[in-house]
């Protein structure tokens, strides 16, 4: 939790860099096309139905 | 200050629920934009949504089967989060949109929360934790894993997507029954509730929010406070529509950048700046 309290003054440089290197490993992964094939269906629990 | 951050704020949703086609069809948008996230709580059933809702994604990666690290969706929470920390919820995002221009109607005395508050506020945690991650890996649909937030909580899905696709579609209006009248019970509940309360539902249930707030402290989005300057006047905090101080401005993951104790204080000690980046002098 100290990395919370100690933060250093860029520590958004860190968060952009580990977001950018979840993102290229959920490439690999497929993760994408995943959200994709959710995305472009009428998701039924979104609007109540399913 | 307060009529940019509303341009932005509707140019942001016009742009991203521009698919028209959609709204006239009772369908939506099937392109590859929708591999992409937004940064705010936009539902992707919406009709005009060009592209995809981060909690919904994460969602939609934890009802797999077996469980992986939802790294896409780890990563768009990382790279807005630290970018823009709840910025997002201030600027970007239609559902924290609808709940300002409701707040707006001059009816019913406003108050800025709920009572309770110091407890409610964690609500948004629980709804994280329990429905988004929890809920998804475990709660059946069937053979299938259901999306727990999106099925019984989120408002954003009921305004943006079911309303309008309910209302062209034929076929899908034939098939709303009771979990229908239940999110749409909600709907109302925070709608109603939003014309008095500022925000209740990014205040108190939205896990995004919870997220986002996370960032808040680093982020490089940030409202910097010159204490030396400060003479305690307290305009910033009555200005604040989540009652915050000053002091709490930067650090607190309540605040959603929306910049009104910026344009309230008269010595001018509050201002928009980047983390790390040396506030300028005035």
């Amino acid at each position: 939790m100290d990395f919370w309290k100690n933060r250093k003054p860029c520590a958004w440089v860190w968060g952009v860099l580990a977001g950018a290197f979840f993102l290229t490993i959920g490439i690999f992964q497929g993760q994408f096309a995943v959200v994709w094939k959710k995305a472009v269906m009428i998701c039924l629990e979104c609007i109540g139905i399913g | 200050m307060k009529r940019l951050r509303l341009t932005v704020q509707l140019l942001f949703t016009i742009v991203t629920n521009g698919y028209m086609y959609g709204f006239l069809e009772g369908k939506i948008y099937q392109g590859s934009l929708k591999y992409a996230c937004v940064p705010g709580l936009n539902c992707y059933s919406c009709p005009g949504a060009i592209a995809a809702c981060p909690i919904g994604a994460l969602q939609a990666l934890l009802n797999q089967q077996g469980f992986q690290v939802p790294f896409a969706a780890l990563g768009v929470f990382f790279l807005f989060g630290s970018l823009l920390g709840r910025f997002v919820c201030g600027w970007l995002c239609p559902f924290g949109l609808v709940q300002d221009l409701l707040h707006r109607i001059p009816i019913f005395k406003k108050k800025k929360r709920l009572p309770f508050h110091h407890i409610l506020k964690y609500g948004k945690y629980m709804v994280l934790i329990l429905l988004v991650c929890v809920g998804s890996m475990f709660l059946f649909g069937g053979y299938v894993k259901s999306p727990a937030f999106c099925k019984y909580l989120c408002p954003s899905g009921t305004l943006l997507g079911a309303i309008p696709l309910l209302g062209a579609n034929e076929a899908l209006r034939g098939q709303a029954g009771s979990l229908f009248v239940w999110k749409l019970g909600i709907l109302i509940g925070i709608v109603l509730l939003s014309v008095k309360v500022y925000r209740p539902f990014c205040q108190y249930l939205c896990p995004l929010g919870a997220i986002y707030g996370w960032f808040n402290r680093f982020s490089l989005v940030q409202i910097h406070w010159e204490e030396e300057r400060c003479v305690s006047c307290s305009a910033c905090q009555r200005a604040c529509p989540v009652d915050l101080s000053a002091q709490e401005v930067s650090r607190s993951p309540e605040c959603i950048r929306c910049g009104k104790c910026v344009d309230a204080c008269p010595q001018k000690c509050l201002h928009f700046c980047g983390k790390g980046v040396r506030a300028t002098e005035r």
